[in-house]
């Protein structure tokens, strides 16, 4: 089954002005709704904010309820090894299938350090990891 | 039937011409003569009738405002004696003294060919009940449809304004087929019914509406046709130059200006030269045959643009686009005008905009800045941030294009910019000059 290794990010559309990125997690926190990963891609005036947390669905319609705009992305999590040329090799194994990565971004797991990908092609991405012997996170995996 | 007035609606382009400088000619010698208020003005500007040799010679005359009619209140600019007036229409300035127009019977009469002409186009005519639902009085909009459409010999049902719940009960009985009114009355008209439990589309005989006397877009015609099935007509006129007196035609591409009844021309409005046919910029109206209150290359403020092309209706006679805004509303930017319209325009071609937006205008050392807000739908944002900087590249490109200065874009969350209720307040200009 490849659909358990497929990860709803929450990803918001945010104006870069003071506060905001403050009230996005003071709004999470009161909801009690735990971030595992959290990273911010900026342009000038504006920015996405993107979070893996444990209880999407709350999270989305606490932020909703702020204002702000709120979609689910599709991610995967694959477990790096804790050695040098891990996120090399992820990365080859997915260029050498035409897998386009939009953006990675890393955290601190519980037993290793997990890189989140956002891939042209999800499922295949996890077939390809998956052969290659990588180690893919569900849902219920991360904290 | 099509045309009201075969003759002159389908003149030949070069006929028209010739009869629009005949009609000039005769005016300006008349105003030399006898106003001697255009007279000083034009001894003023330095021009004398001899100078205008051909219609493009009108540039050389000089400007009517609405202050000249405040100014000479009540009626010391009119060019009859009283006792050739029949009426009287007065406009309640928003700043200042009202404006009051006079009208001799040949006046009122050309006035009510225009619309005769314009309500023919509209596709009414004899069978057709028209509800008149303007304002009956001192306000031109009344009692002009009232005569056009008794003119063309459509029934009229003059409701004039007010007690919609009547107004719709008698829409009814009496079968009306077109209202004439202002868009937010047939707005309101509308949602009246369906309060009532009354569909226009079902339950009414209405079919078309005649709307001017405010500003309204292609969306407002959409949702009226969708709600209740009716199908608007812009109409066009200010009081100075006798009230309502141009509208679309059946094609829906523009207002037809009778060409020998008022001479259109569009300028810049800052330096007051004539602009190209479709460039944008100030209407300004020569009514060529009007006795009481000649108004030469009047400056009514409004901006839109001359379309020349002869309408696929047949009609000849030059067209202007539906009003896009205020003069009083433009900006220069970089010494280039700016209208908020032409932005509101562009940006409402932009499937990933919400449609509102916000103009912020700064001065950057020596040079102007323009930021404009707008808002992304919430189906066009993505979770990635180069789908985002690729719709504010594609909003300034369009800007750029539409503007013809270069301006910053910023993305704004959706739902956050101000809403309007009534007339829209988009630009903060900050420039101290
Ligand atoms: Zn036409």
């Amino acid at each position: 089954m490849q659909g358990e290794f497929i990860i709803k990010q929450i990803s918001v559309f945010s104006e870069n002005k003071p506060g905001r990125l403050a009230a996005i997690a003071e709004a999470l926190e009161k909801s009690s709704v735990n971030i595992f990963a959290f990273s911010i891609a900026e342009a000038n005036s504006f920015g996405v904010v993107r979070a893996l947390v444990d209880k999407p669905d709350i999270a989305r319609s606490v932020l909703e309820k702020l204002g702000f705009a709120v979609q689910f992305t599709d991610v995967i999590a694959v477990r790096m090894k804790d050695e040098p040329g891990g996120l090399y090799e992820t990365a080859k194994i997915l260029g050498e299938a035409g897998i386009n990565i939009e953006y990675a971004y890393a955290y601190s797991g519980k037993e290793a350090a997990v890189l989140i990908l956002r891939v042209s092609q999800a499922g295949e991405a996890i077939a390809r990891i998956s052969a290659a012997g990588g180690s893919l996170l569900r849902e219920s995996d991360l904290g | 039937m099509r045309c009201w007035d075969p003759r002159i609606e389908e003149m030949p382009k070069d006929e028209l011409s010739k009869l629009q400088y005949r009609l000039l000619k005769t005016l300006i010698y008349r105003m030399y003569s006898f106003s001697d208020f255009y007279h000083v003005r034009m001894k003023e500007a330095g021009v004398h009738p001899d100078d205008i040799r051909t219609l493009a010679d009108i540039r050389l005359l000089p400007f009517m405002y609405k202050s000249d009619l405040r100014d000479n209140y009540p009626d010391r600019i009119f060019c009859a004696s009283r006792d050739e007036l029949v009426r009287y229409h007065v406009s309640s300035g928003t700043t200042g003294k009202p404006t009051v127009v006079g009208y001799t019977q040949k006046d009122l009469d050309l006035w009510t060919t225009s619309l005769a002409r314009a309500l023919t186009s509209c596709g009414l005519g004899r069978g057709d009940v028209i509800q008149v639902s303007y304002g009956y009085g001192l306000f031109t909009g009344g009692l002009g449809l009232h005569y056009g459409a008794e003119r063309i010999g459509a029934t009229v049902l003059p409701t004039s304004v007010g007690n919609t719940e009547r107004q719709i009960e008698l829409m009814q009985d009496l079968k009306a087929t077109a209202i004439a009114c202002t868009p937010s009355y047939l707005i309101h008209l509308g949602e009246a019914a369906e309060r009532m439990g009354i569909s226009i589309q079902k339950d009414t005989h209405l079919r078309s509406a005649i709307i001017g006397a405010e500003p309204w877009s292609e969306t407002m015609r959409t949702r009226i046709y969708e709600t209740m099935g009716v199908r608007a007509y812009d109409i066009y006129g200010t009081s100075e130059i006798s009230g309502p007196m141009f509208s679309e035609c059946s094609e829906q591409k523009g207002i037809h200006i009778w060409g020998d009844i008022a001479y259109p021309e569009v300028i810049d409005p800052k330096t007051g030269e004539q602009l190209e046919a479709g460039e944008p910029g100030e209407l300004v109206m020569t009514v060529l045959q009007k006795e009481a209150l000649p108004m030469i290359r009047y400056r009514i403020g409004d901006l839109t643009r001359i379309i020349d092309e002869t309408c696929a209706c047949g009609r000849t006679h030059p067209r202007i686009e539906r009003i896009s805004g205020r003069v009083d509303d433009m900006l220069i930017i970089r010494g280039i005008n700016v209208f908020p319209s032409a932005v509101e325009h562009a940006i409402l071609g932009i499937s990933e905009l919400s449609g509102h937006f916000m103009i912020e205008v700064d001065r950057k050392g020596s040079l102007d800045a323009m930021l404009v807000r707008v808002e992304v739908v919430p189906e066009a944002l993505s979770d990635k941030i180069n789908d985002l900087i690729n719709i504010k590249r594609k909003v300034e490109h369009v800007l750029k294009n539409a503007l013809n200065v270069a301006v910053s874009v910023e993305l704004s969350e959706p739902g956050s910019l101000p809403r309007f209720e009534g007339k829209a307040k988009r630009v903060i200009d900050r420039r101290v000059f």
